[in-house]
């Protein structure tokens, strides 16, 4: 309290936000507000209303007609979530001329109105919480924001087709990017896919050209076969470090012909792009339409790597382009901004027993089928079961494997009953067979997504909903006898059915990416339980995260469709065009600063910064924080035994009077002890 | 109303960092879930921001239970800060013990931006904890501290 005798006092105005009957329904805001000016005037509340949408253009005015009239150096309002609007109250204040950091935002909303239903207790709360605020706001300071350069190239982890979309919007708009993608061509799930929902257009038909622009475009540094280590920096400026894994072929030699895999006498099972359907060699690309074209070798499989034999590829090489000594690089470039596009993982669908996949031998992912249809594939194209020659005559396609089920993943995979759908098209006219699709809902909102439906529906499918209790080659009935049956209960009919089938394709959800978790670290930002990333905010901000200058786009962010990923891509090509036309990135001054005189040079603080923001001179034997650097988390205000570190923003002095002001200590000494 | 009649109502206050647990509470909020009104929020940027000071200010003010919550170790937006509000909290609960506070008054929870279905219940498990212990009243045991002796500030 003696610290406060010696400060002049503050002006401050007290705002109570009704928002409609959001809070006002709850809180007794007229009583808060009236409470505010009885009890808070030894603390300097000069002015204390309440109004409707303090958020509103009239709300606003309200604070900036006081600041002006009543000279107001401070601003509590007592809203809703300062993540909502402690900009939009920043803001009106600096239009007044106050300094926008002289205004606290508290919340009586999410933290008060929304979440109790005793109405007495609520206002009691929300009388304390605007003395909370009232008593720290006090100790604001003026601050400014920091200006940092942004470097206008941009890192996009993935190559799927988010990936792509979002290179290629920031290199025709004229700046550089560089493209990383783990696999050893771009192209991501979208180039395994045989025809895409709804339009049912070839999936490499309309990926490979932007495949190819990407290749060629000027501006965007391709490295594949490349994963991010480590990522240093903050916004506008990160250095990242890349490891360019050796392809042990010579990228300025190689022209692609495909002699060496011609060659090369060791067949690999392709677990990847073939789904483990098909075969490909030691020294390969995965698939024709490959970008870039150079092939790699796998060193794992290839006969010289394992035995020290074979190097046909070597031999017959005509550019000499296979290098075997070749070794990993590491590099390290400069980016603003990065955006992740790392996509998904198919669930695995033997973790399902009683479906029987990886047991019984016709009954395939989907991703198998789609590699079985797709005329590129293993087959030709043809749909066979999985000895090779024999057409199916029934096909069971069961939706939600994995998904919307509290034993595997909760949520829905979004795509599913599209791609289910597809499927029974794509079986009724490469075979004619019977088709029927097992589904707990039928999922088609976009788009032409259910008209898509009721042409499935048209072309004669059998939809039967139920939720697939087991697949099964135990014969009980007759006609049962070499088929898999498909027990279910016909949900709309009441019966439990044995639906006998030649083959069975699973619609797998799509989860997290393995390794996503790690990934995410080495980038500083968050994924939530399921493992997607998470967003800055779920509806108004869906490609942001927390991390200044790091953006996510496409199935990484939660399952979406292909149109919904390039969406999101674009989004955050735009986000990042904007930052980097206007050259320089505002910081927000939330910062530890050192205070040289009561620096003893103890240095507990300098490692405790993760991000390496206190240097020490040796000279003069203090610490100091570099402010571009640092981030303002505030470990180090916290530790040091000095005192000699403040927080701007969240000073030791602003939360201690916060506590006494939350504690109802902060009171006028004459007015009445009756709080409540 | 005699004081036999009204239960006892702690007062609770909760340190928050901004990313995750601060996020948390917002999430609850906006889901209308409910939980007790007895706990009062103070948002810092990171748990690693947390003081002991801070605790002890409030328990010296009045306050029945103290409960600090951040990211989940691993998830910490500043990297690893959270591990160093972990090591204080234990450390800080020790030597509260030993001052003769008990150990079940302060409560340290790990919650992520999602989390806020999680973040009521535990705030509502943790109120009827400290409700059971009864009040502090620490505010008023000890001279020195130069705090109005007033009424319980209670709902």
């Amino acid at each position: 309290m003696s610290a406060e005798e010696k400060k002049p006092k503050e002006r401050i105005g007290v705002y109570i936000c009704h928002c409609g009957s959001n809070i006002a329904g709850v809180v007794n805001v007229a009583e808060v507000s009236k409470w505010a000016s009885d009890n808070l005037a030894d603390q300097g509340v000069v002015v204390s209303r309440d109004y409707k949408f303090m958020c509103s253009s009239l709300g606003q005015e309200l604070i900036q007609k006081d600041i002006k009239e009543q000279k107001l150096t401070r601003v509590v309002v007592a809203a809703c979530s300062p993540h909502l609007h402690e900009r939009t109250f920043r803001n009106a204040c600096k239009g007044a001329g106050l300094n926008p950091y002289l205004c606290e935002l508290v919340s009586v909303r999410e933290q008060d109105s929304w979440v109790h239903t005793d109405k007495a207790a609520a206002t009691a709360k929300a009388k304390a919480i605007v003395a909370g605020g009232v008593a720290r706001v006090i100790y604001h300071e003026p601050l400014e924001p920091l200006h940092v350069p942004i470097h206008p190239a941009t890192l996009i982890v993935g190559g799927g087709i988010a990936g792509i979309q979002a290179a290629l919007e920031i290199a025709d708009a004229g700046f550089p990017v560089y493209l990383v993608e783990r696999e050893p061509s771009i192209g991501g799930h979208m180039a395994q896919f045989d025809k895409t929902f709804p339009t049912l257009d070839c999936s490499a038909c309309i990926l490979t050209p932007k495949m190819v622009d990407v290749g060629n475009h000027p501006n965007i540094t391709l490295l594949t076969w490349s994963e991010v280590q480590k990522v240093d920096g903050y916004v506008g400026n990160f250095a990242v470090t890349i490891n360019k894994r050796a392809r042990y072929v010579k990228t300025a030699d190689c022209t692609g012909c495909g002699i060496c895999w011609e060659k090369c006498p060791k067949k690999v099972i392709d677990d990847k792009f073939e789904a483990g359907l098909g075969y490909r060699k030691a020294v390969y690309t995965p698939f024709p339409q490959a970008v870039p074209k150079y092939p790699v070798v796998d060193d794992i499989n290839c006969t010289y790597f394992q035995k020290g034999t074979c190097k046909a590829c070597e031999k017959f090489c005509p550019t000499n382009a296979i290098d075997f000594a070749q070794k990993d690089e590491i590099i390290t470039v400069e980016v603003g901004n990065i955006i992740l596009a790392t996509g998904w993982d198919l669930f695995d669908a033997r973790r399902v027993p009683n479906y029987g996949y990886g047991r019984l031998a016709n009954v395939f992912s989907n991703m198998e089928f789609e590699r079985l249809s797709n005329s590129a594939g293993p087959t030709g194209g043809n749909i066979v079961l999985r000895d090779g020659k024999t057409t199916p005559k029934s096909v069971g396609i069961v939706h939600c494997v994995g998904s919307r089920d509290k034993n595997y993943n909760n949520y829905c995979s979004a795509i599913c009953c599209m791609q289910s759908l597809k499927f029974a098209h794509l079986v009724h006219e490469k075979t004619g067979a019977t088709v029927y699709n097992f589904y707990i809902d039928i999922r088609t909102p976009a788009k032409a997504y259910d008209e898509f439906y009721q042409r499935i529906i048209e072309e004669g499918t059998l939809f039967v909903r139920g939720k697939v209790a087991e697949i099964t080659d135990a014969a009980r009935n007759p006609g049962e006898e070499g088929k898999l049956i498909i027990q279910v209960e016909d949900t709309l009919v009441g019966k439990q059915r044995r639906i006998p089938v030649d083959m069975v394709i699973l619609s797998s959800g799509l989860e997290p990416r393995a390794g996503s978790k790690e990934l995410a670290k080495i980038f500083g930002i968050s994924c939530s339980a399921d493992g997607w990333y998470i967003e800055r905010h779920p509806k108004l901000d869906p490609v942001a995260t927390m991390t200044e200058g790091v953006y996510i786009a496409g199935c990484v962010q939660g399952p979406k469709d292909i149109p919904a990923s390039v969406a999101q891509g674009a989004a955050a090509a735009a986000r990042i065009l904007g930052k980097i036309q206007q050259k320089e990135i505002a910081l927000e001054p939330v910062r530890a600063i050192i205070i040289e005189e009561k620096c003893s040079g103890c240095r507990i603080c300098n490692t405790l910064c993760p991000f390496n923001a206190i240097l020490f001179h040796e000279d003069k034997m203090v610490s100091e924080v570099n402010p571009a650097l640092c981030q303002g988390c505030g470990t180090c205000v916290a530790a040091c035994p000095a005192g000699a570190i403040t927080g701007t923003g969240f000073s030791n002095e602003q939360i201690l009077s916060q506590i006494d002001g939350l504690l109802l200590l902060t009171l006028d000494k004459k007015k009445e002890a009756a709080v409540v | 109303m005699t004081e036999e009649t009204k239960p006892f109502e702690p007062v609770i206050i909760g340190f928050t960092c901004n990313w995750c647990s601060y996020r948390a509470a917002d999430m609850a909020g906006i889901a209308r879930m409910k939980y007790a009104p007895n706990v009062r929020l103070i948002r810092l940027m990171c748990s690693g921001r947390l003081d002991p000071t801070f605790v002890f200010k409030a328990i010296a003010g009045g306050a029945d239970g103290v409960l600090v919550s951040g990211c989940h170790p691993g998830d910490c937006h500043y990297s690893t800060q959270n591990y160093k509000a972990m090591r204080r909290f234990q450390l800080m609960k020790r030597v509260l013990t030993q001052m003769g506070l008990e150990p079940g008054r302060l409560k340290l929870l790990w919650a992520s931006a999602a989390e806020g279905q999680m973040f009521a219940n535990e705030i509502t498990k943790f109120v009827e904890e400290v409700r059971a212990l009864g009040p502090l009243n620490w505010n008023k045991a000890g001279a020195g501290i130069p705090v109005e002796v007033k009424e319980e500030v209670t709902a």
